[in-house]
């Protein structure tokens, strides 16, 4: 360890001031300060705290890109039925389109075990203590799946409807799925989660008729916090609203597939143009 | 809950700053915080002072400077102060609001040696 400043490989401080050059030539301390003497100054940083997951996110976002991929990160507190959907979800996309499934949890593989069981490759992430999926796990788990070129790749999320809101995994779509069973002021009370999903899907509705749950006015506020959420009723269990969920999710893809139609034509436009062609 | 992770994000980027700014201490470092940047603020004091032992942040002052938070009203178009997401427009009453800004999460500055 340096005995100056204190850092030092292994020490806690960061290794790569060694590799920098910091402590290059015969001399350890020819770095700023002299033996004793502290030089504090002030540094800006203007540096956002999550950029590191946020540029792990761009990385796994260009991937996805890169081989068509529609990706869409499932977020509910636990118990909503988020892999009961996805299952049922599977049965009715299978052999139209490659799928696959990232399961996080803090413990346990069943639910990677659930999925497999349909036939579609899974990666279960165990988060340990951590309370979410952030995207640097994401793109490790990414390696251990095969290209999936125009599929469909659904991240089950740590079932917390807190933390999975502030990391972007580097997903198309954040859907939120909330049950009948849980109070319909959820989006109130958890409303970063309501505010960073583009669907929310509301599930066990065929438990409607034995629970006190007011479903008008849990999309009046989830419209609040997020006035250009959309909604869609269904069941897992019996099907009810599952063509609709489908259709919405076809439809996402489409879209997202065409946008890259118009960036990749643009792209072959510029190109065209430095050869002094005229655009096909 | 995640500020945990949050603590270890500052932490990483310091190391990263430590290099490219050549410093070995950090003794204070600002943060700016909005309204809705889903951090609470004793959580992340806590969990910054845990993972910042044995390395070049130990024992750093932590000086949050929190920031307002606003929106544009999307029915009125007014400009209002905001402190939830579940905030109405003062004026009009709508919950149709567009935040301009008051998630932030930075590291604004610091203090090395």
């Amino acid at each position: 360890m340096c005995t100056v400043c204190g850092c030092g490989a292994g020490e806690g401080a960061p290794a790569a001031q060694h590799q920098a050059g910091l402590h290059e030539g015969d001399d350890p301390h020819r770095h700023s300060h002299a033996p004793g003497v502290s030089e504090r100054r002030r540094v800006q940083v203007e540096q956002d705290i999550l950029s590191k997951n946020d540029r792990f996110a761009a990385q796994n976002r260009a991937r996805f890109e890169a081989q068509s991929l529609f990706v869409l990160n499932l977020v509910s507190s636990p118990g909503s039925g988020k892999t009961s959907l996805l299952t049922r979800t599977i049965e009715r996309l299978g052999g139209r389109m490659p799928l696959a499934v990232i399961e996080g949890d803090q413990q346990t593989d069943n639910d990677a075990e659930k999925i497999r069981a349909t036939g579609v490759p899974a990666v279960q992430i165990n988060t340990g203590k951590g309370c979410h999926l952030d995207a640097h796990r994401v793109g490790h788990a990414l390696e251990q799946l095969e290209p999936l070129p125009g599929g469909v790749l659904f991240i089950e999320n740590v079932g917390n409807l807190v933390c999975p809101a502030a990391f972007d995994l580097g997903e198309a779509h954040k859907v939120v799925i909330l049950s009948v069973t849980e109070g319909e002021d959820k989006p109130l009370k958890y409303p970063d989660m309501f505010h960073a999903a583009d669907l929310m899907l509301l599930n066990k509705i065929d438990l409607l008729p034995y629970v006190d749950f007011d479903l008008q006015r849990c999309i009046e506020y989830a419209r609040r916090i997020n006035p250009e959420i959309q909604v869609v009723q269904l069941s897992a269990r019996d099907g009810t609203g599952m063509d609709e969920w489908v259709h919405w999710l076809e439809a996402a893809r489409s879209e997202r597939i065409r946008q890259r139609i118009g960036a990749l034509q643009a792209q072959a436009r510029a190109l065209q143009a430095l050869l002094g062609e005229e655009a096909i | 809950m995640h500020e945990m992770s949050i603590a270890e994000g500052i932490v990483q980027l310091l190391e990263e700053q430590a290099v490219s700014q050549h410093f070995q201490r950090v003794k204070t470092l600002w943060l700016e915080l909005g309204p809705l940047a889903l951090v609470e603020t004793e959580a992340l004091r806590f969990c910054f002072e845990a993972v910042a032992r044995h390395t070049l942040a130990e024992g750093a002052r932590l000086e949050i400077v929190e920031l307002p938070g606003e929106a544009r009203c999307l029915d009125c178009n007014a400009r209002v102060a905001v402190t939830t997401r579940y905030s109405a427009c003062p004026g009009c009453g709508s919950y149709r609001l567009q935040l301009l800004r008051g998630d932030e999460l930075r590291i604004k500055e610091l203090e090395v040696e």
